[in-house]
């Protein structure tokens, strides 16, 4: 067990390693940001300063070497723009979307649960399909459109909500809706046929041959083991949930990591957009290894090498 | 239910994006400031008009031609170089597989939204480069699902019996495994149809992708955010034109999946 967390560990580095060394080689073959940020009357000496100053005149694997060992060190350089150390900047906004992430995680779990439960067992019932029109929907409805609907009627029309920022309780409701939605209908949908699944199986009629409460059959012995497809896919949605956040930030103006990356990229500001891309892909991996480590929680039967 | 609602809203998406010149007299880039504004069911322009004056119906009209476009490429070159790939990885038990699949793992270890508009800003604005960005952001799903379906049918009979046949390894993969492997294909294509289109509103509303004045969806979505007090009908159709077109390929996916390969998770 801890060999297999160990190796998996390092497969976690190797990634992040590579995924930062592919960001690094595009960003520069698409040619450098100097005159981005250069006022329109510059002299050609001046930008070649600049661009000595910041190390672009160097060869390409020069200026590898020295983002590798930067990097190690946790030193992702200055952002352009904002002239502040890039990872202290991303460090920042880190917070503000784990919060946002974390609440919509919750939400989805509490909403898609039950509900895909409650179809499951009611199966064809009014509610059922109720559940899985507005499913299907929320699968179909693009997150930022959903957005711009929530602050026409919320924020424009009733004055109920801010239209954006970050606040009070009363910021967190519609980014979260948002970006809740749409995994919740996902998740829904699979718990659903998860739970009609093992509803078929032998040791359910067991149970309640044995004269259990349809209660207990479903919460200890149903729920239990339609676990596995559930959390595996809420696993790989709290990744997702990530790419998601940074267009939820964005319409939302919620100051987190996904609107920085946004402006990042907008801006060419490189150095943030590596250590963003650093961040978020170390979280994704990260969470993944805590999806595996799970199912050997969940279900004995797992045996993890 | 499902299937039909699916095959009409699928094809009203297709015949507005083919027909789109025919069904409107407007231009969609016509600009006319004596008529910008105009709420839904002004004359001559049942969707009303944006705030240049140009006629909304013929904007979502061209905006389904686009979206479908960077759909149906995209969806046609990450099938061709995952499924390649894929079937390759499959064969190929060396280290080139091995490679392959590293690559596949790094890039399936960031969200995929994230990963294709970083590779869009970094190549750069427009058509072909959102496809471009949309497609090396993609094409991977295509090689582990084909890679895997591509061990299995290996181990089958009927494989075996062709190779002690003698039969040669270009023969084998067009007659015997591609046959075997193509639903499989069909149905991750048509599961990510959808998801490429909604990518690409969803880059082009941040920013990226294809720029104003083309009428794409996510960028007049965009910029219908400056209008949002005085004229919802320009946030609220383009949206419901890409969810409902998102629907119909989702329905129609689901039901392919379902019919042809329903074991199958992507």
């Amino acid at each position: 067990m801890r060999a297999y967390v160990a190796s998996r560990l390092a497969q976690t580095a190797l990634v992040v390693f590579l995924s930062l060394s592919a960001v690094f080689f595009l960003v520069r073959l698409s040619g450098d940001p100097v005159l981005l940020f250069m006022p329109m009357d510059i002299q050609a000496k001046d930008v070649n300063e600049f661009r000595q100053r910041l190390g672009f005149n160097d060869p390409l694997p020069v200026q590898y070497a020295r983002f590798v060992g930067g990097a190690m060190r946790g030193d992702f350089g200055e952002s352009l723009r904002y002239r502040r150390d890039a990872l202290g900047l991303v460090l920042e906004r880190l917070p503000p979307t784990l919060l946002l992430a974390g609440t919509s995680l919750l939400l989805t779990v509490v909403v898609a649960v039950p509900l895909g439960v409650v179809s499951a067992v009611r199966r064809d019932s009014v509610l059922d399909h109720v559940g899985t029109i507005s499913t299907v929907l929320g699968q179909a409805t693009p997150g930022f459109w959903l957005g711009l609907l929530l602050i026409y009627f919320f924020s424009v029309q009733l004055r109920w909500l801010p239209t954006g920022g970050i606040g009070g309780l009363a910021h967190l409701v519609m980014p979260s809706i948002v970006l809740a939605a749409f995994y919740s209908a996902r998740i829904a949908r699979l718990t659903r046929s998860a739970v009609l699944e093992v509803l078929g199986e032998d040791y359910i009629l067991t149970a309640r041959a044995k004269g259990l409460g349809e209660n207990r059959v479903i919460g200890k012995h149903a729920l239990r083991n339609s676990a596995i497809p559930i959390v595996t896919l809420a696993g790989l949605e709290a990744g997702q949930i990530l790419g998601g956040a940074v267009i939820t930030e964005t319409i939302f103006a919620w100051p987190g990591l996904g609107r920085l990356t946004v402006q990042a990229l907008l801006n060419r500001d490189f150095p943030v957009v590596l250590a963003a891309v650093f961040f978020i892909s170390l979280m994704y991996t990260l969470i993944n290894l805590a999806v595996d480590l799970l199912y050997g929680w969940l279900d004995p039967r797992v045996r993890l090498p | 239910m499902k299937k039909w609602l699916g095959i009409a809203l699928t094809l009203a998406a297709l015949l507005s994006a083919l027909g789109a010149p025919w069904l409107t007299a407007h231009d969609p880039l016509r600009t006319d400031f004596a008529q910008s504004l105009k709420p839904p069911g002004a004359p001559g322009h049942p969707f009303g008009t944006d705030q240049l004056g140009r006629d909304l119906l013929a904007r979502l009209l061209h905006g389904a031609r686009l979206a479908l476009f960077i759909g149906g490429c995209t969806v046609i070159v990450t099938a061709i170089v995952g499924g390649v790939l894929g079937l390759v990885a499959g064969f190929v038990e060396r280290w080139p597989s091995t490679v392959l699949m590293r690559i596949v793992d790094v890039q399936l270890s960031f969200p995929f939204i994230l990963l294709a508009m970083t590779i869009n800003a970094i190549v750069g604005l427009g058509l072909r480069n959102i496809i471009l960005s949309l497609s090396a952001a993609g094409w991977v799903v295509y090689a582990r699902v084909v890679r895997g379906e591509v061990l299995s049918v290996k181990q089958r009979d009927y494989v075996h019996a062709a190779m002690a046949l003698g039969i040669g390894r270009p023969r084998l993969v067009v007659r015997h495994v591609l046959p075997n492997v193509a639903p499989s294909i069909i149905v991750v294509a048509s599961l990510q149809f959808s998801s490429f289109i909604v990518a690409e509103a969803a880059i082009s509303f941040l920013g990226f992708g294809v720029q104003p004045p083309t009428p794409a969806w996510g960028s007049m979505l965009s910029e219908s955010r400056d209008f949002f007090y005085v004229a919802w009908w320009l946030a609220a159709f383009p949206g419901a034109a890409l969810a409902l077109t998102a629907l119909g390929v989702n329905l129609l996916g689901d039901w392919l999946r379902d019919t042809l390969d329903p074991k199958l998770r992507v």
